[in-house]
């Protein structure tokens, strides 16, 4: 569906200053894959996006989506893929039916079709009571819902989607999701997005791309990357400071104990280390503590993340970066699974 | 939830080349819904004009030290009114597209497979439909005050400044783009442009008593060409010279605003 050569783009905000923002990306998307792009802000992502959805042209390289390249043959390109951009794609003065009609008359549907695709999807999104309702008279989350409903007025078979739910509220977010996976799994669309949700990535893509410097260094399914590339974390709190050597000879033994660390401003002192298998290194850990006497006041497993992984290719967090400042509030916690009290 | 249903997506995705005419129609027709679902801005739309016409006629006449019959003046004046709308209106395109590039919605329609000339075209001919509309009730106030109606000239006429409307909207859609990371130069740009080409066109007061650097000016500005034509046009002549060279000036400003705008729409997602 998308196939990729060294795709590059550089710009030239002013005379002898080059920003390369894409550096030679090769990708392939295969027909029905839900495929998330991440990086920090900068990373390319959004350019990668704009020369596959045509609005600008590559440096080098070449792009092919769905079967069309995307500078000699722009216009079939366009006509095959659905877009949903970062901003509102739809005119604030603009009635919601009046302009999903008219996206359906762009597309090529008569006008009889192009009303009843307007009536599906408005009740498919959630958006059937609002259709006489002006564009800027609507809700954030309603404006995020007819974006999404207008890159579906031609049933595409590749959707491109730009940080669809940056700015909603969770449940609003939660609802956004539901209708686009309903409708892919209906339509067996391709998905290509973006977001700062790690979240999101984690629990929707089947595939992951992280990309950063215009790059992509890393490319797999999010649990292959978060068990190859950061693993599961052990993490055990001292019931008091004399033990906390000991605690930690006891946590670098674990099978696969790596990256061991100990922490004294946390409580009596604590200390974390990546393992392999969590779950198991975690009763493992106890039985060894009470053969030992090592009284550990608390112990749990803390399973990976997207931005671990990005940590650990980058040494940078991608939260850090800024950039996801709600999807750290909004990020389910995975810090409790496994915790026992020793 | 109901299933969505396209009778043949791949049909669609695979259907022909674009129609540059139907094309620029939706584009025409998305831009001309929100005015026409405002029947405040219409009423006013219609209003303009009149005003025009009834504060500045009588000081033209005065201007022509008060021996010029009326019907005169509203025979030269009412096509400098219709031209000056269709100036404003078009020159304006612009700055509705400034707002639609902060939103999104102009990118949008990037995306999709409009030709890209209709983009250009379907927003200078939007500014047409209200112009028509303002050029009727124009005309029907000014005919009890003696203003003649030749109505095969006033069609093309019409036409004529439908030509040039498009390449001043293309121009002012260019003019958008180059200056869309810093939008209050708009305004500034397009006034520091728009005045001089109204005055040095004989838009309001004739240029013949004016000096003659003015009238070596107006003799390069297409304006002035296009107002001559028309006020031809709307005395009924249909044949002279004169609308043959206002013809040429709205052609060679349609081409050159065309040419420009769409280069500066490749640039405009940058």
């Amino acid at each position: 569906m998308i196939r990729t050569r060294s795709l590059t783009k550089d710009f030239t905000p002013s005379r002898g200053k080059t920003v390369h923002a894409v550096r030679g990306i090769s990708l392939d998307v295969e027909p029905g894959e839900l495929v998330a792009v991440l990086g920090p802000n900068g990373a390319g992502k959004t350019t990668t996006m704009r020369m596959l959805t045509t609005l600008i042209a590559p440096t080098a390289g070449s792009a092919q989506v769905a079967g069309f390249d995307v500078l000699t043959a722009s216009a079939q390109v366009r006509r095959r893929i659905g877009y949903v951009g970062q901003g509102n794609g739809a005119g604030h003065a603009q009635r919601v039916r009046d302009e999903l009609n008219s996206q359906g008359a762009i597309y090529g549907l008569d006008r009889a079709a192009s009303r009843r695709r307007t009536g599906e999807l408005l009740e498919a999104l959630d958006l059937g009571e609002l259709g006489g309702r002006k564009v800027s008279d609507l809700s954030g989350g309603q404006r995020r819902r007819l974006d999404v409903a207008m890159g579906l007025v031609h049933a595409p078979s590749l959707l491109f989607l730009d940080e669809p739910s940056t700015g909603l509220d969770p449940q609003n977010r939660a609802n956004l999701w539901d209708h686009i996976l309903r409708m892919r799994a209906e339509h067996g669309m391709t998905i290509v997005l973006t977001t700062h949700y790690l979240d999101e990535a984690d629990s929707m893509a089947e595939r992951v791309v992280v990309v950063d410097h215009g790059q992509v260094i890393a490319d797999d399914d999010p649990e292959s990357l978060k068990s190859t590339l950061a693993g599961d974390r052990v993490v055990a709190t001292a019931a008091s400071r004399d033990g906390v050597p000991a605690l930690a000879r006891l946590v670098g033994s674990l099978p696969g104990a790596r990256d061991v660390e100990v922490d004294l401003s946390i409580g009596q002192g604590q200390v974390t280390a990546r393992v392999t298998d969590g779950p198991s290194a975690l009763p493992e850990l106890v039985t060894a503590a009470v053969a030992d006497g090592v009284v550990v006041a608390g112990a749990q497993v803390v399973r990976p993340t997207l931005d671990d992984v990005f940590l650990s290719l980058t040494g940078r967090s991608l939260r850090e970066e800024g950039t996801t400042a709600r999807a750290q509030q909004d990020t389910t916690d995975n810090d409790t699974k496994g915790q026992v009290a020793a | 939830m109901s299933t969505l249903t396209i009778a043949n997506p791949a049909a669609l995705a695979d259907s022909g080349g674009r129609n540059l005419v139907r094309d620029t129609g939706i584009v025409m027709m998305r831009e001309l819904r929100p005015v026409l679902r405002n029947p405040f801005s219409l009423l006013f739309g219609m209003i303009q004009p009149l005003v025009f016409l009834g504060l500045f006629g009588p000081l033209l006449a005065g201007s022509l030290g008060g021996s010029a019959d009326l019907g005169g003046v509203w025979q030269w004046f009412v096509p400098s009114i219709l031209g000056m709308t269709a100036l404003f209106g078009t020159s304006t395109t612009g700055a509705n597209l400034l707002f639609e590039f902060q939103t999104g919605a102009h990118e949008r329609m990037l995306v999709t497979p409009l030709a890209r000339p209709a983009l250009l075209v379907g927003r200078a001919l939007k500014e047409m439909v209200p112009l028509a509309g303002q050029a009727v009730v124009v005309v029907a106030v000014m005919l009890p005050f003696g203003f003649e109606l030749h109505l095969r000239g006033a069609l093309v006429g019409m036409a004529l400044l439908a030509v040039f409307g498009v390449g001043l909207g293309a121009l002012s859609y260019a003019l958008a783009v180059a200056v869309r990371k810093a939008d209050w130069m708009f305004w500034m740009v397009q006034q520091t442009f728009l005045f001089p080409l109204m005055i040095l066109s004989g838009m309001l007061l004739p240029l013949e008593s004016g000096p003659g650097w003015m009238q070596a000016l107006a003799r390069a500005n297409p304006l002035a060409y296009v107002l001559d034509a028309e006020r031809a046009l709307f005395a009924g002549d249909l044949t002279s010279s004169t609308v043959g060279w206002g013809f040429a000036a709205a052609a060679a400003t349609a081409a050159v605003g065309l040419t420009v705008g769409i280069r500066m729409m490749q640039r405009s997602a940058d």
